[in-house]
């Protein structure tokens, strides 16, 4: 399993700051091409869960390390381990000091990270979860900008005020599997099929809906995000936009809704209500920020918006759309921040009053910046466009109104990423500071074009994605819908073999699609 | 008289049997004979290895010595605690206690004589051996306060400890004389049967008998209101005597607390849990806010230890079996943290200066790596992060208090390690991300302080990522007596 890209990191010597960011980097592409052999051996057409390890850790409390892979997770585990290599990479010459702690704690972050997308035991989550927390403290606080220290202990207490609450919702929904069945248990399988009542699921929904909102970040819970991510180091920006949002959009697809049916589309309205005025207000506060990195992070609880819109819509147009907009939000902020980074790194400064004119002097990062910036705004063909506009189309059928006004915050995005792009870089190059500005290097390119190519791959062949993941959505929108039996069938030597999905002849109407 | 009573306190025994050798010893030195004085430690870690070997071979054997001491697997299990606790106390006082000038035969004698009440105290089924033991522990703990001798805030701590201790031990001992005055006799086990056939309609004087011992329980673990003490003695007190005060009483403390109020008190539960509740509350969000204001090291730990007592208060009120269990596992847990945490604090002072202002560590990451990093893991445990024990232990606390429908308190619980988390940080912020230096002349650290940490360090590790073996243990020892 990936996580054995946690157990590298402890090989990492001491060695000169060059040879440290090799080594970092040779473990995170091979945790990269690791991963990418766990996609090769998916099975897109289960809904199960893959790659299942289970062993027993805490029997008396029923907790195991168990860990497994659906469709769903499996893309965000990819985006991860794509991520962080470009993260170390990019911050090649950024970070001169401290370069060991700073490796280490990366490479500790995206094992903590993967932990979180493959638990599949609530205990082992939120261990992850919290774990998480500890190296990303140290990103900002260290090797962050001027306001770091603000920053750092503003997002962690944020964080953990959000999460410990969650940690007692854990308890107690293990304790009423006690009260039901006879034995504690954190299995999230087990939990999944329980039934529980109404009042209590309201509960337990918002204990731990507070806490991935505060993650996502949803509106009113949104105001550690800027401040996290202008004093983060490029790599810690890139990771935190990239992969920490997406954790709060998992949670609620993974634990929120299906754990709690009942309650999950009681407040579904609230929460979308809540998503449009992310939508609405990030974009508009995005339009105003001189600085390019606020921008760029108020655009993340904008687009963040759009992905829990779609999964409030609970269809599987909507979902799909919203797992698609994560990841595509992910690579394309991702890239985002990494332009800015290299501007800033040329020179000290992310106000775009200080920029003007840079076509002129650097043409291909140019190039690059408007690629991405397209992709940002949905241009189709980009990978945006699809996952925002399947949005629509499954929040359509749900809540219209609130969709016709989400919908502005894409003309909104236009205006204020344009409007950023065209004020950085065309017009005449008035700053003299400007004049000398190398244009990409090699470290670079090798740095931005992955991210292009798959802004660009994401857009043009969506079918690649969307169909793995298809299945596990489909179950997840029955399990909270209701429709059909939830049984996930527990499956710990799946590893691989496929399913006995195939024995339906070509032409034979299909039986009902469902959980097997 | 027999061969089994003496079978029974035989771990006792050993650590007096250390405590005496060293205090000859330190008698019959000569004068500048300083060398000698190296060597005691290593009879107080003879005295207290045979102890654990003893123990060991005790457990499930429930011996019964003198009639007073019951050597259940509970006894053990904390006699055990309460023997490991000095071991490390006195390894990472070897590099150290000598540096500080604290008179090294007078130091071990009484940290072993301490030890020995702490034991006493967590075996005895008497009131009356309660309170001899609590004595015998808390002189030791009142000295050892003022141990050394050039320093003002040491005096005046001990003074205060010394005078609020005896006043509370005055509770207590009224406490035990009302329970005589209604049942009849000291010992737990008959006042439980007296208290158990009148539950339903306790005497006035039996209430005031629980609320008296209460209160000098309080007072031993520091739960607010009678929490007064912690913070002086604790910030006054050499830093080592600290973290063994700060971990040794209150195992101790909560032992023969447990004992007396979840064993011999249990039917009057509804009579004194609402009090312990509240003292809970209070305990948990006075550590944390009051901590949140500190600029001493010193003093915020002592906060954040009253903090932890009311975690462990939580445990108490929210006793079922888990509950017990888990009372005993997060002592173990915080106690291995806590030494740790201090330990570093020790290895870092001068003889003139203790440098436990927040403002000494800035920048410590360039010039000790190691050490930081190890206070900053110990930090963490004690906020409750994983992979460290104090996540595990705040989590089992609160599964209990879940368990039991107490969440109002688990949310308190929680809400306050948040603002905890807040305190520990900035040390860790100051460590880490500050970009003043502090004033330079840290000593180095002696290779037995390292051992001393490091195997702090190793038992936080293990104990929060492998914790199945001592939780059952301690779930073990609960079932020995409830």
């Amino acid at each position: 399993m990936p996580f054995v890209g946690g157990l590298l990191l402890l090989l990492l010597g001491k060695g000169r700051d060059r040879l440290v960011h090799q080594m970092a980097l040779g473990i995170s592409l091979v945790t990269f091409l690791a991963s990418l052999s766990l996609l090769a051996g998916f099975d897109g057409t289960s809904a199960d869960y893959q790659f299942v390890e289970q062993y027993t850790w805490l029997p008396d409390f029923g907790i195991s390390y168990h860990i497994g892979l659906d469709g769903i997770s499996l893309w965000l585990v990819l985006l991860t381990t794509f991520l962080t290599p470009i993260s170390l990479l990019c911050s090649w010459n950024s970070i001169d000091q401290r370069v060991r702690e700073f490796s280490f704690f990366m490479l500790l972050l995206e094992a903590a990270m993967i932990g979180v997308f493959i638990s599949l035991d609530l205990f082992l989550f939120y261990l992850f979860w919290d774990a998480m927390l500890i190296p990303m403290y140290f990103l900002i606080g260290v090797w962050g900008y001027e306001q770091r220290i603000y920053a750092a202990v503003k997002f962690m207490l944020y964080t953990m005020a959000g999460s410990v609450l969650m940690l007692l919702a854990i308890i107690w929904i293990a304790y009423y599997h006690q009260t039901v069945t006879g034995v504690v248990s954190f299995d999230l399988l087990d939990l999944y099929a329980l039934n529980i009542p109404a009042g209590l699921q309201t509960w337990l929904f918002l204990a731990f809906t507070v806490a991935f909102a505060i993650k996502v970040p949803l509106f009113p819970f949104h105001t550690w995000l800027p401040d996290a991510h202008v004093q983060a180091p490029t790599a810690g920006s890139v990771i935190l936009a990239g992969v920490l949002l997406k954790m709060g959009t998992y949670g609620l697809l993974r634990f929120s809704f299906p754990l709690f049916p009942e309650a999950a589309m009681q407040f579904a309205p609230y929460l979308a209500v809540l998503a449009v005025i992310g939508i609405v207000y990030g974009a508009l506060v995005a339009m105003v920020q001189p600085d390019m990195k606020k921008l760029v992070a108020y655009s993340s609880v904008s687009h963040l918006g759009f992905v829990v819109l779609g999964l409030c819509a609970m269809n599987v147009n909507g979902v799909q759309g919203a797992v698609f907009q994560m990841l595509a939000h992910g690579v394309s902020t991702g890239g985002l921040f990494l332009i800015v980074g290299m501007l800033s790194e040329r020179r000290h400064t992310k106000l775009i009053a200080e920029y003007g004119g840079l076509k002129a002097v650097m043409p291909k990062l140019v190039a690059m910046f408007l690629l991405i910036t397209l992709a940002s705004i949905a241009l189709p063909g980009m990978n945006g466009f699809v996952g925002e506009f399947l949005i629509f189309v499954g929040s359509f059928a749900e809540h219209r109104w609130l969709t016709v006004i989400a919908v502005s915050g894409v003309i909104l995005s236009a205006v204020y990423m344009l409007w950023m792009f065209q004020r950085v870089n065309y017009g005449p190059l008035t700053n003299p500071k400007n004049q000398g500005l190398r244009d990409l290097s090699p470290r670079e390119w090798v740095v931005i074009v992955p991210i292009v190519a798959m802004c660009i791959g994401m857009g043009v062949a969506p079918r690649v994605f969307l169909q793995p993941m298809e299945p596990a959505v489909k179950r997840v929108v029955e399990q909270v819908r209701g429709v059909g039996p939830v049984n996930v069938e527990r499956s710990p030597e799946m590893s691989g073999v496929p399913a006995l999905a195939d024995p339906v002849p070509d032409g034979m109407p299909v039986p009902a699609e469902g959980t097997r | 008289m027999n061969i089994n009573d003496f079978m029974a306190v035989a771990p006792v025994l050993m650590v007096t049997l250390a405590a005496c050798t060293t205090m000859i010893a330190e008698a019959f030195r000569r004068q500048r004979e300083v060398a000698a004085a190296h060597w005691f430690g290593l009879y107080g870690l003879i005295g207290l290895g045979g102890a654990i070997a003893a123990c060991v071979s005790q457990w499930n054997q429930n011996l019964v010595g003198f009639g007073v001491i019951s050597v259940d697997n509970f006894s053990v299990f904390f006699n055990i605690t309460l023997c490991a606790i000095g071991i490390l106390t006195i390894v990472l006082s070897l590099g150290n206690a000598d540096r500080d000038q604290l008179p090294l035969g007078e130091y071990y004698t009484l940290m072993l004589f301490a030890i020995v009440g702490m034991m006493l105290m967590a075996s005895t089924t008497d009131l009356l051996v309660i309170f001899v033991a609590l004595e015998i522990m808390s002189l030791g703990v009142y000295v050892m306060t003022a141990l050394k001798r050039s320093s003002v805030e040491g005096a005046e701590a001990s003074f205060k400890y010394f005078v609020l201790g005896a006043f509370s031990s005055a509770f207590f001992l009224y406490g035990i004389a009302m329970a005589y005055a209604v049942t009849g006799t000291t010992r737990l086990d008959e006042i439980g049967m007296r208290v158990a056939s009148s539950a339903l309609d306790p005497g006035i004087l039996t209430i005031v008998a629980m609320v008296l011992l209460l209160v000098g329980f309080a007072f031993k673990v520091g739960a607010v209101p009678f929490h007064m003490w912690t913070p002086d003695v604790y910030q006054g007190a050499p830093t080592l005597v600290t973290g063994f005060m700060s971990t040794g009483v209150k195992a101790a403390a909560f032992a023969a607390f447990i004992r007396v109020f979840l064993s011999t008190l249990e039917p009057l539960r509804l009579d004194w849990a609402p009090v312990v509740m509240v003292i809970a509350a209070l305990t948990m969000i006075l550590g944390t806010v009051v901590g949140v204001a500190q600029t001493s090291v010193k003093r915020m730990l002592a906060y954040s230890s009253i903090a932890h007592g009311g975690y462990l208060l939580l445990g108490l009120v929210a006793a079922s079996s888990a509950g017990k269990a888990a009372m005993l596992f997060y002592l173990v847990g915080y106690a291995v943290t806590n030494l740790g945490a201090f330990g570093v604090l020790a290895a870092l002072a001068t003889p003139d200066r203790q440098h436990d202002d927040v403002r000494d560590f800035a920048g410590m990451w360039r010039e000790r790596p190691g050490l930081s990093a190890l206070l900053t893991f110990f930090l963490l445990s004690l906020g409750g992060f994983p992979p460290t024990v104090g996540f595990i232990g705040k989590w089992y606390i609160f599964n209990a208090a879940i368990q039991e429908g107490m969440y109002a308190l688990a949310i308190i619980g929680v809400l306050t390690s948040v603002i905890s988390v807040f305190f520990y940080l900035r040390i860790v912020v100051m460590m880490y991300m500050s970009d003043e230096t502090a004033p330079e002349g840290r000593p180095a650290v002696s290779p037995v302080t390292t051992v001393g940490l490091v195997v702090a360090f190793a038992g936080v590790l293990y104990l929060g990522v492998l914790p199945g073996g001592l939780l059952s243990l301690a779930a073990d020892s609960v079932a020995s007596i409830f």
